[in-house]
């Protein structure tokens, strides 16, 4: 498989903070890619880089064979590639179905063009019979869904999710990994996924990143890089003690 | 076209549009000259909020400065007419690009170095005062003492330049109130429309949507500018003098956006309503209290705070999504 996306030695600071440190890996087409680690190892400030919010430090981010790196957010999304919030941010006085809309305007010029692909993506969400509910009167789990969708509509070769199982119950955590698990299945879409849920990156993933301070400290298969010493040490085993 | 226009509108909407346009169309017959005058205010009021709302309404960007616009239409079309006897309707044609030009020039300098929220408000007030201070000092306009139209009783009424009896500027203030409700909710059924809304909910999620921002936010802040413009034209037109303390003044600026935050941001019906109210009231005060002898200078002031002060306690959204709801005619989605 070639790399859909591959980061090449990026580095953030924040004044004297490194978020992210030389880092490296490649996503393959097609796959669900996870990126996990403590909280402050510079999982969320990665994702800004790739979806334009930040520019690197050093070091450059290709994108189906184009370096993407200090694009503006809005040209990152033209490129193909959809993003999530990890903190819900729909267009809170909209309905569902306009939400949806905006995002399929983005490579559709008719607004009834954008309606019938809105709709599917909302029946692939489970929210097609909450279309006509503001964006701002839905729960927490459909908000989540919500912000899939609406990224999702912008036809993205490339998802970038950014914990959208948190705060969830498991119940509803499983309702979006098989959403997401048929998505990749039919589509082809690749994901790239931040999550601090195991139970879900366990059922999704491909492939897992560990970031320790900003660096990668194991990347692999799922079910090798939760035996390894250093991320139990880091990450996994800590969670087990509280 | 039509057919899009009014989709998703209950038939009762849809009737009670038709009974007040053909009530708005014969209301000369039966009103007064002082009605009349009032119809007028009302619908320059409501026109001018529709186009504000634009910005504000639709694409979340607040100016203050609208005055700006409506002085800019005004003094170019009079000025023309005055010095080169050219019309009114050539003047709009100068008139808007002008207006489009100040809006653009002062969208890329707030939407270019990130001016947003509050910050931005004040850059479109310091431009609107800019131009005030500017025309003071214009010799070409007369500066402070004043443009004035020549005057006379005209028997007639000529559409074409402009020159006659009120009735005839209220049906062309009218005329504009109904294309430029028509015309907003074609932008808001349209892409640029759903881009706007976005934009104004999240600026930030919009962008990550893939909307170009800035070029959204210029296109809003250019249409409103120029929409604008036809009623500063209007303006010079009906009442044939032009003071900058006047027209550019920051007061003018608040005035326009009475209507629609009273009737409604980002509603189609909103300004409309707004101007209705705020106007209808406002002269009914007046009347009132001429008529019982009472001499209170400010009470309009006065008034237009308490109406603004009731409307944001009690229907922060504004009054017509309250009338909407209470009358069965909020939109159904498909």
């Amino acid at each position: 498989m070639s790399a859909l996306l591959s980061v090449d030695n990026v580095s953030k600071r924040f004044r004297g903070l490194v978020a992210v440190d030389r880092l490296s890996f490649a996503v393959p087409a097609g796959s669900i890619y996870a990126v996990i680690g403590p909280n402050g190892a510079g999982k969320t400030t990665l994702f800004n880089m790739i979806a334009g919010v930040f520019a690197p430090n050093t070091g450059g981010i290709t994108f189906a064979e184009e370096r993407i790196e200090g694009l503006s957010p809005d040209k990152v999304c033209r490129r193909g590639i959809g993003r999530t919030f990890q903190i819900v941010r729909p267009f809170p006085a909209l309905t569902v179905e306009d939400n949806v809309i905006v995002g399929a305007l983005l490579h559709r010029h008719h607004v009834d063009d954008a309606r019938a692909h809105a709709q599917e993506v909302l029946r692939r969400l489970d929210l097609y019979d909450k279309r006509g509910q503001r964006a701002s009167a839905l729960t927490l789990p459909d908000r989540k869904r919500l912000e899939v969708a609406r990224a999702l509509a912008t036809d993205p070769k490339l998802l970038l999710l950014d914990e959208v199982m948190a705060g969830l119950r498991p119940t509803e955590t499983d309702r979006i990994v098989a959403i997401l698990k048929d998505l990749n299945r039919d589509t082809g879409i690749t994901i790239l996924l931040i999550e601090h849920v195991m139970r879900a990156v366990m059922a999704l993933a491909s492939s897992i990143l560990v970031l320790h301070h900003g660096a990668a400290i194991a990347e692999g298969a799922p079910a090798e890089v939760v035996r390894d010493p250093a991320v139990i040490h880091s990450y996994l085993g800590a969670e087990d003690i509280s | 076209m039509i057919a899009r226009l009014i989709d998703g509108v209950p038939a009762r909407a849809l009737i009670l549009l038709g009974v007040l346009l053909a009530a708005a169309l014969a209301a000369p017959l039966f009103a007064s000259d002082y009605i009349l005058t009032v119809l007028i205010l009302i619908f320059y009021f409501a026109y001018i909020g529709q186009a504000w709302n634009i910005m504000m309404g639709f694409a979340g960007q607040l100016s203050l400065g609208h005055a700006l616009y409506v002085g800019l239409g005004a003094y170019t079309a009079a000025s023309l007419y005055m010095h080169f006897g050219v019309g009114p309707w050539i003047g709009l044609l100068v008139a808007i690009p002008i207006a489009v030009a100040a809006g653009a020039f002062i969208g890329f300098l707030a939407f270019r170095f990130r001016v947003a929220g509050v910050y931005f408000a004040i850059l479109t007030i310091a431009v609107a005062e800019f131009a005030r201070v500017g025309f003071d000092h214009l010799g070409w306009t007369s500066g402070s003492s004043g443009l004035f139209l020549p005057v006379k009783q005209y028997s007639g009424n000529d559409l074409w330049t402009l020159r006659g009896k009120p009735v005839m500027f209220y049906y062309l203030l009218l005329a504009a109130t109904v294309l430029a409700f028509i015309g907003c909710r074609a932008l808001l059924k349209s892409r640029v429309g759903y881009f706007w809304l976005a934009i104004r909910e999240d600026e930030d999620a919009a962008r990550s949507a893939g909307i170009d921002t800035f070029r959204y936010k210029m296109i809003a802040v250019m249409i409103s500018a120029g929409m604008t413009s036809f009623a500063g034209v209007v303006y010079a037109f009906y009442y044939n003098n032009l003071f900058p303390e006047q027209v550019f003044h920051i007061s003018r600026s608040i005035e326009i956006i009475l209507a629609p935050i009273v009737g409604g941001i980002g509603t189609l019906f909103g300004p409309v309503l707004g101007a209705f109210i705020l106007t209808g009231l406002a002269e009914t005060l007046t009347g009132t209290l001429e008529m019982i002898g009472v001499d209170l200078p400010g009470a309009k002031q006065v008034f237009y705070g308490i109406c603004l002060l009731a409307v944001i306690v009690l229907l922060p959204d504004g009054v017509w999504p309250w009338v909407a709801r209470r009358l069965g005619l909020m939109e159904r989605s498909k």
